[in-house]
C-alpha cells in the first residue's frame, strides 16, 4: 500500500508543478465527463482551452479573457492575503456587487453631467468604498464577537443579492427604460464608461489595475513588513503573536483590501462589460476567484496565470456552448473539479509518497 | 393583519425541515472533527437527484431515497480528499460547494418545468385530533417525522451508546483516539457520508415539498444556514431543534407576512434570515467547538 510520509520542508518542485498537474488532470476528468455528456471530448477541450487564444476567431476571444481575466485577479489577489493567513474571506462576491451599486449610485447621481475627470475616480473610490463596508462586517464581528468570518460574509452574499435585485428594479431603474428591469446603460454616459482604451484589445483601466495589483502585491509580499507577518500568522500564528503582529489588526486590514478589491472589480465590471445594474449582474466571479487564488499558489505572479486560466474556461466555455452545444454548467463543474483536483495533488508538495510491503490498518 | 398562530406554527415544522435535515447530519460530521462547508452543495445535489428520482419514479419515498444516496456519494469526495489525501477542509469544502451548484444545474436541465410527485400528509391517529397541538405537530408529512426521529437518534448515538463516544473522542482529540487504536479515518468517513446522507434528504425536501419544483440554485444558501445553526447549537443535538425552528420560524413569517401584502418591501423581508442568521452567530458565541474540528489528522508512525 502507499503511505503519507511528511516532507521536512515543503517540496519548491511540486509547489510549481502541481498547479500544472491539476490542470491537466482536471482536462482529463472534463474529457470524461464531456464524452459521459456524449460530445467528443477532444474536440471540447479544443474549443475551451485552445480556440479562443489560437484558433480562427482568437481576435474576438482574446479582448474578452482579458475582461474577464481583470475581475478575477484583482478579486483572488485581494484574498490571496487573508487566505495566507488563514483568514477566510468567502463572501467576496457580495463585496463585489455592493461596490458595483455604490458605483453606479455615483454615476447615476451625477447623470447627465459631463465631467469624467471626477466622476469616474469617485466612482472607483465609491467601489471600493462599498466593498470594503461589506467587508466590514464579517470584520469587526470576528474581532468584537468571535463570530465566524466565513458564515457572516457568506451570508452577506445573499444580502447583496437581494439588494442588486431590488435596486435593478427600484430605486435605480432607468426612467427611460420603458419599465424594463436594470439601471442606465453606463457605457451610454461617457463620464461614467469604462471602455476599451485601444479599441479591439479588451484592455481596459480595470485590466491596467489588475495589472497594477498584481505588481504592489508581489512587492509588498516579497518586500514589506506586512506581507512578512501575513505569511508569519499563517505558518504559526503562536509564532506571529511574539514577533507583535497584532492578530486583530491583521484580519481588519485582510478584510479591508479583499473588501477593496473585490468592490473595485465590480466598479470596473458595472461600467465597463456588464454596463448597468442588474439582477443578474453578478458572474460569480467572486467563488471563482477562490478557485484562481489557490490555483495560483496565493501568489500575485501565479493569480495573474490563474486568472488567465479561469478567464478562459467562461470564454472557452461559452464558445462550447454555441458551437457544440455544451451546456454552460458544465464549466461550473469544470472549475470545482480543479479546485479538487488541486488540493488533491497538493498532497505531493507536503508529503512523499512511500510503497510499502505490508498493510498497517488504516 | 391576520396570520393564523396556529397555521404558522404548522409552517414553521415545514420550512424548518431541511435545515434540520442538513444541520443535524454537519454536527456529526463536526462532532466527528471535520469541518464540512460543503453543505449547500450536497444540499443542491440532493434536491436535483430527489427532485429527478421521484419524478421518473413517480413515488416520493424513491425520491428521498435517492436524494440521501446522491448527496452521500459527493460527500465521499470530500471524505477521501480530506482524510486520505490530507487536503484543507475550508477550501475542499467549497470545492464542493462549487461542483454540486454546477453538477445540480447540469443535471437537472430539463427538469425544471415538469410535474411534481405529491408527498402526502400522514396525520398520526388519536394525536392529530389534539386541538392545536394536533395541527401543529401531527399533520405533517413523514419526512418531518423523520427530521424529529434522525434528531433524536443522534442524541441517543452521542451520548448512549459506545459507538458515539468512540466518535466523539475522534472528534476531541483525534491522536488520543489513533493511539487508543480507534480507526480515525474509518469514523470520520462514516461520519461524512451520514452528513451528506442528511443534506441530500434536507435538499430534496426543498425541492419536492417546500418549492415544489426544481430550478437551478434552489437551496439558495440554505445549506450555510444549517452551518450556523450547528455553531449556535454549539453542537448539542436538541438546541439544534431551537436553531432550526427559529429559522423556520423567520422564514415562514416572512412568507407570511409577504402574503399579507403588509406595507414592507418583498425584497427586504427576503433578507432576514441571512441576516438573522448574523444575528445569531453574534449573540451566541458560546459553546466549544470539538477539539480537533477542521484539523488535519495524519498517523505519522
Amino acid at each position: 500500500m502507499i503511505l503519507l510520509e511528511k516532507r521536512k520542508q515543503t517540496s519548491q518542485f511540486w509547489t510549481y508543478v502541481t498547479p500544472i498537474l491539476a490542470v491537466v488532470l482536471t482536462m482529463i476528468f472534463g474529457g470524461v465527463l464531456f464524452a459521459i455528456l456524449g460530445k467528443d471530448p477532444v474536440l471540447a477541450i479544443k474549443t475551451i482551452f485552445w480556440d479562443p487564444v489560437f484558433g480562427e476567431f482568437a481576435f474576438y476571444y482574446r479582448p474578452e479573457v482579458l475582461k474577464k481575466a481583470a475581475p478575477l485577479i484583482l478579486i483572488a489577489i485581494g484574498l490571496s492575503y487573508g487566505f495566507k493567513a488563514g483568514i477566510w474571506n468567502i463572501g467576496a462576491e457580495g463585496q463585489y456587487i455592493i461596490g458595483a451599486i455604490c458605483a453606479v449610485g455615483v454615476a447615476l447621481s451625477f447623470y447627465p453631467t459631463e465631467g469624467r475627470w471626477f466622476i469616474f475616480p469617485l466612482m472607483i473610490v465609491a467601489g471600493i468604498a462599498g466593498g470594503m463596508i461589506w467587508a466590514m462586517v464579517p470584520a469587526l464581528l470576528r474581532v468584537y464577537f468571535k463570530t465566524n468570518e466565513i458564515l457572516v460574509s457568506l451570508m452577506l452574499v445573499y444580502v447583496a443579492d437581494v439588494l442588486i435585485k431590488a435596486f435593478s428594479i427600484g430605486l435605480m431603474r432607468n426612467p427611460d427604460g420603458h419599465g424594463f428591469p436594470g439601471s442606465r446603460n453606463l457605457n451610454d454616459y461617457p463620464a461614467a464608461a469604462n471602455l476599451e482604451l485601444i479599441a479591439g484589445t479588451g484592455l481596459h483601466w480595470g485590466v491596467i489595475a489588475a495589472i497594477g495589483v498584481v505588481v504592489a502585491s508581489y512587492a509588498i509580499l516579497a518586500r514589506h513588513q506586512f506581507g512578512f507577518h501575513v505569511r508569519l500568522t499563517g505558518e504559526s500564528p503562536r509564532a506571529a503573536g511574539f514577533a507583535g503582529v497584532n492578530a486583530n489588526r491583521l484580519i481588519m486590514v485582510c478584510f479591508l483590501i479583499s473588501g477593496g478589491l473585490a468592490g473595485v472589480a465590480g466598479m470596473f465590471e458595472v461600467s465597463g462589460p456588464a454596463a448597468q445594474i442588474l439582477g443578474s449582474f453578478p458572474s460569480a466571479y467572486g467563488f471563482t476567484a477562490i478557485i484562481v487564488a489557490f490555483l495560483g499558489r496565493l501568489n500575485p505572479i501565479g493569480i495573474l496565470l490563474a486568472g488567465l486560466l479561469l478567464a478562459l474556461t467562461y470564454v472557452g466555455g461559452s464558445a462550447a456552448e454555441t458551437a457544440m452545444n455544451i451546456p454552460s454548467a458544465t464549466i461550473q463543474i469544470f472549475q470545482g473539479m480543479l479546485l479538487f483536483v488541486l488540493l488533491s495533488v497538493d498532497v505531493l508538495t507536503d508529503y512523499r509518497l512511500r510503497w510499502v510491503a505490508r498493510s498497517g490498518g488504516v | 393583519m391576520d396570520i393564523n398562530p396556529i397555521l404558522l406554527a404548522a409552517a414553521i415544522m415545514v420550512a424548518s425541515t431541511p435545515i434540520l435535515l442538513a444541520a443535524i447530519g454537519e454536527l456529526v460530521v463536526e462532532r466527528a472533527g471535520v469541518l464540512n462547508l460543503g453543505v449547500e452543495g450536497m444540499m443542491i445535489t440532493g434536491a436535483v437527484v430527489g427532485f429527478i428520482a421521484a419524478h421518473e419514479s413517480e413515488s416520493a419515498t424513491l425520491g428521498f431515497m435517492g436524494a440521501a444516496l446522491g448527496g452521500a456519494a459527493v460527500s465521499v469526495i470530500f471524505g477521501l480528499l480530506t482524510q486520505f489525501l490530507l487536503t484543507n477542509q475550508v477550501a475542499t469544502g467549497l470545492a464542493l460547494t462549487l461542483f454540486g451548484v454546477g453538477l445540480s444545474a447540469l443535471v437537472g436541465q430539463g427538469y425544471e418545468t415538469t410535474t411534481q410527485v405529491p408527498v402526502p400528509k400522514i396525520p398520526i391517529p388519536v394525536l392529530s385530533d389534539i386541538p392545536i397541538i394536533g395541527t401543529i405537530l401531527f399533520r405533517h408529512d413523514a419526512m418531518v417525522y423523520l427530521s424529529l426521529l434522525i434528531v433524536a437518534g443522534v442524541f441517543v448515538f452521542l451520548t448512549k451508546t459506545r459507538a458515539g463516544m468512540i466518535l466523539r473522542a475522534v472528534g476531541e482529540n483525534h491522536d488520543a483516539a489513533h493511539a487508543l487504536g480507534y480507526k480515525v479515518r474509518r469514523v470520520r468517513m462514516m461520519a461524512i457520508m451520514f452528513g451528506g446522507a442528511c443534506a441530500g434528504l434536507g435538499g430534496a425536501y426543498i425541492s419536492l415539498v417546500r418549492v415544489p419544483q426544481w430550478v437551478d440554485n434552489i437551496t439558495a444558501g440554505t445549506g450555510w444556514i444549517a452551518l450556523a445553526i450547528v455553531v449556535f447549537a454549539s453542537w448539542k443535538p436538541w438546541r439544534l431543534l431551537l436553531g432550526a425552528y427559529l429559522f423556520g420560524g423567520v422564514t415562514a413569517l416572512q412568507i407570511n407576512i409577504q402574503a399579507e401584502g403588509l406595507d414592507i418591501p418583498v425584497e427586504y423581508l427576503s433578507m432576514s434570515p441571512y441576516l438573522a442568521t448574523i444575528l445569531v452567530l453574534v449573540v451566541i458565541s458560546g459553546g466549544r467547538a470539538p477539539g480537533s474540528l477542521g484539523k488535519i489528522f495524519h498517523a505519522s508512525s
